[in-house]
């Protein structure tokens, strides 16, 4: 009785898993005729489900090439226990959910990672938990991929030997939102994405950078929050960056940054929030960037401004409690300061239109020496700097005379 | 009662004291005498420890002063002017000395009431004039009953009336077999009063006798006296 | 027995017009700070600046007139069977506790009423630490001079020297010999100056951020570390102790 029962079950999988209308559902689970991960791809066709229950699974170097979704019912655990990587996607329309990866092995020729999506349209990958990783999710080559809501952690130990929470190259039209990534070297990294969203994602704790993009244009920035990065954030060789309603916290160090830019054009940096950096945001040869509406509070340099940066606009911006606003290496200087709110600003407003009546310097002398000789620093907020400040505010003479705030506001710039 | 051997102090070049031996007994009024920068005040302040003398000792009951500082439990004092802090209560002076000769000898509370001092207790010395701060230093100086008092001018600033009182004090101590060192210029005074005279002029002692002996009989009065014997030196 | 002297030199000083005027000017400047500034930093920074400017000032000259002002009463004091050292360290505590009081007082109610919590406490530290050493070296310059205006000429000559003329000194110092490594020589010469251990050690709590720029990590992480903080404090301790000794000593030898 039992063998005809089977018989007629293989019966009718062997009908019907070749026809092409009828998607299935293929359960995996410890105790189930299918107990591995790799043998439900094997059995699956285009569009078919694969759900995994709760279990510990170890498994290696899973390769997709049919359109199907996998997802984890309480989160069963892939384990590839230091041996190779996870996922392989390569082909279009591939849905990854609800597992937990872990233990991807370190690799010094290959980027090894739990998932990685190489040549391929349209895959979610969502809600997963990914822990003790070298690369985490990785898409190569790829488009109109979402990655949201996943949970990656690390505990890399040093830059070479640790990979990237969220690595893509050559891809366009990705979404990327409400991910955590901590503990690796880079927590996102982007080399020629375009036309990318990533929104509220939370990079913490990573060795090097919380973000770190080049020649990636026109993608959109909003609502992440980058803290405690080795050294912040750096985007490098690129056009057209939308940097809104960000923050940019606790980057402390001697080359840190809240936001590194170098060699970026045509941006807009708009209502960030860069506080306790040791420099809020460092340009170097950037042009045509418009810093608006943002606060910088408690950092030591609020901006630091290298010389070669030109046409770049900075308004309605609060400056509180900084140590310096804005550093510069050179005399000169090319870009707009206006309106912006500058807690160091002692002029008066006689007409009451809530604009001072005197123009700021925000570049103090001090900072000027501290740029050329770093060790004065030990001389901060002594007597000594409050008389050379004093000074040169009474006769400026050295620092750029082109640096200058016309239009101060009198008040903290409240934002809607 | 007071040995001072070969005492000798000078500050930077000019000599203030130069080499004075002395030996004062109790049971008697010494009068300190001398003109403004003859050392009287240099030589009392050395028995006071005030100024630590360069040479010479100084023995006091028979202990030698230096390094030493409760030899002056016997020792009642008041200087020609007392300043105290202004915010110090009257009360509170006398709590610090008390608290100073913590177990010291009975009180003799007797110029404290003659002066009338618990009337201005609770005041502040920023409130007192110099005659009743100087009343005050008087009441201290005899407090604990000292058997050796030094008074620096004692009566200088002092109103009729209180300097009557002083001075039958004075006199009572001696009765009382103490020995009093007053440095004066009030010739009259001394006479009334002291039973021996000192007289020092730049730093050294160029009179030390009796007054009955200084007078010899003689009846004059005790400046013409101190001339006579100075002059026949 | 010294303990009760000190006590009533205490009530005495907490009775004066001066101290109480100090710490009334000191509040009243505390609270408009705060009250002026929209940020709780800079307003910790400008009572910094404020009490690194003050507290010596103020101490130094108070406590040298102050000193001459007792001569007489310590004078007095000394005829009484007690040794100088009593009084000597009665009159020091009794100055420098009240003088802090004062401080306390006028800074403290300010910064503790907004919640400053910890850097507030820093800052009442700092200029707790800078009153007894300012009141040890009043003493010092009072005793090696007798004469009152030579006394207050010397603490006013050691007021400028310590807040302008040395950081003046280690300014140029820095500018030119940036070439070669003198970070640690500098966080040697400036441990040598109390104002400028209080303003460093203040640094690091209101502007940590900067400090851990390129150079400024080296000093943060010497000023920063326990082994810094103990040197600082040892360096402090002997701001007062070593004035004192010295005073101490003179003022054993002092004819009055």
């Amino acid at each position: 009785m039992i063998f005809k029962l089977h018989y007629i079950v293989f019966t009718f999988i062997i009908f019907i898993i070749p026809g092409p209308v009828l998607c299935k559902d293929i359960i995996v689970c410890p105790d189930c005729e299918i107990r591995s991960v790799k043998e439900a791809i094997s059995q699956s066709a285009n569009g078919d489900r694969i759900i995994i229950k709760k279990g510990i699974y170890t498994e290696n170097n899973l390769s997709i090439d049919k359109e199907i979704e996998i997802t984890g019912e309480d989160f069963p655990v892939i384990d590839l226990e230091f041996k190779y990587q996870g996922f392989i996607i390569k082909s279009n329309n591939v849905k990854i959910s609800g597992l937990e990866i872990r233990n991807i092995s370190v690799n010094y020729m290959t980027d090894l990672s739990a998932i990685k999506v190489e040549n391929s349209e349209n895959c979610v990958i969502e809600n997963n938990v990914i822990t003790d990783t070298f690369f985490a999710l990785y898409l190569a080559n790829s488009d109109g991929c979402l990655i949201k809501n996943n949970k990656i952690s690390c505990r890399a130990m040093s830059e070479s030997s640790s990979g990237n929470g969220i690595h893509l190259w050559k891809c366009n039209n990705i979404t990327i939102e409400y991910n955590e990534t901590t503990g690796h070297r880079d927590g996102i990294y982007f080399e020629f994405v375009k036309k990318t969203t990533i929104t509220a994602n939370y990079s913490h704790n990573n060795l090097r950078y919380g973000l770190h993009f080049m020649f990636s244009d026109s993608n959109v920035y909003r609502e992440n929050t980058f803290r405690e990065n080795g050294a912040g954030v750096a985007v490098m060789y690129t056009r057209n960056i939308e940097m809104t309603d960000n923050k940019f916290e606790d980057n402390w160090g001697p080359a840190s940054y809240g936001l590194l830019l170098k060699d970026i054009s045509r941006s807009l940096i708009k209502r960030n929030l860069f506080y306790k950096n040791t420099t809020g945001i460092y340009m170097e040869g950037c042009e045509q960037i418009q810093v608006e509406e943002n606060e910088f509070k408690s950092n030591g340099w609020a901006t630091r401004i290298l010389g070669n940066c030109m046409n770049n606009k900075f308004t309605g911006n609060n400056f509180v409690s900084n140590t310096f606003d804005v550093s510069s290496n050179s005399s000169r200087s090319e870009n707009i300061y206006s309106g912006n709110y500058w807690d160091k600003y002692d002029g008066y407003d006689l007409d009451r239109n809530g604009t001072g009546d005197v123009s700021y310097r925000p570049v103090s002398l001090y900072s000027m020496i501290v740029d050329k000789v770093p060790e004065s620093i030990i001389l901060l907020r002594s007597f000594i700097v409050e008389l050379i400040d004093a000074t040169e505010k009474a006769m400026p003479v050295l620092i750029p005379e082109t640096l200058i705030d016309d239009n101060p506001k009198m008040k903290m710039i409240e934002y809607d | 009662m007071i040995e001072i051997k070969e005492l000798k102090m000078s500050y930077g070049k000019s000599r203030a004291l130069n080499g004075i031996n002395l030996s004062l007994e109790k049971g008697q009024v010494v009068a300190l005498m001398g003109p403004n920068g003859s050392g009287k005040s240099t030589l009392l302040k050395s028995i006071l420890g005030l100024v630590i003398p360069q040479k010479g000792k100084i023995f006091v009951n028979e202990t030698d002063i230096a390094n030493n500082y409760l030899y002056r439990t016997n020792i009642g004092y008041m200087p020609q002017i007392a300043n105290y802090p202004e915010n110090l209560k009257v009360k509170e002076l006398f709590n610090i000395i008390r608290d100073i000769r913590n177990g010291s000898k009975e009180k003799d509370e007797e110029l404290l009431e003659k002066f009338r001092i618990f009337e201005i207790y609770d005041k502040y010395f920023g409130q007192l004039s110099g005659g009743y701060k100087q009343r005050v230093t008087a009441s201290i100086a005899f407090l604990f009953d000292p058997d050796i008092l030094i008074l620096d001018e004692p009566t200088a600033s002092l109103d009729p009336l209180s300097t009557e009182i002083m001075k039958s004090k004075i006199i009572d101590s001696k009765n009382e077999n103490k020995l009093i060192i007053i440095s004066s210029h009030i010739i009259s005074e001394m006479e009334e009063l002291a039973d021996r005279i000192v007289y020092l002029l730049e730093g050294s002692i160029r009179l030390n006798m009796n007054i009955k002996d200084i007078k010899n009989g003689s009846g004059e009065r005790l400046g013409k006296a101190i001339a006579r014997v100075l002059q026949s030196n | 027995m010294n303990t009760k002297i000190l006590k009533y030199i205490l009530f005495e000083l907490l009775r004066n017009k001066f101290i109480i005027l100090y710490s009334l000017i000191l509040m009243v400047m505390s609270f408009s700070i705060i009250y002026i500034g929209q940020d709780s930093s800079k307003a910790v920074i400008t009572i910094l600046n404020l009490i690194l400017f003050i507290v010596p000032l103020i101490c130094l000259i108070f406590g040298t007139i102050h000193f001459y002002n007792s001569k007489e009463f310590i004078q007095f004091l000394l005829t009484q069977p007690v040794n100088r050292k009593s009084i000597f360290r009665a009159e020091y505590l009794g100055l420098s506790i009240s003088l802090s009081l004062g401080f306390l007082i006028g800074v403290g109610i300010p910064v503790m009423f907004y919640g400053f919590l910890l850097s507030g406490m820093y800052l009442v530290l700092t200029g707790i630490i800078l009153t007894f050493i300012f009141t040890a070296i009043a003493f010092l310059s009072s005793v090696i001079n007798k004469d009152k205006v030579k006394g207050i000429g010397l603490s006013i000559i050691i007021w400028l020297y310590l807040t302008i003329i040395f950081d003046g000194l280690v300014f140029l110092i820095i500018y030119f010999f940036n070439d070669y490594p003198i970070d640690k020589f500098i966080i040697i010469l400036t441990s040598l100056n109390p104002i400028d251990l209080g303003r460093i050690l203040m640094l690091l709590q209101v502007d940590i951020s900067a400090l851990m720029g390129f150079t400024g990590a080296t000093f943060q992480k010497f000023f920063g570390s326990f082994i810094g903080m103990a040197i600082s404090a040892v360096f402090m301790l002997l701001w007062i102790f070593l004035p004192l000794a010295v005073s101490l000593r003179m003022f054993k030898r002092t004819n009055f």
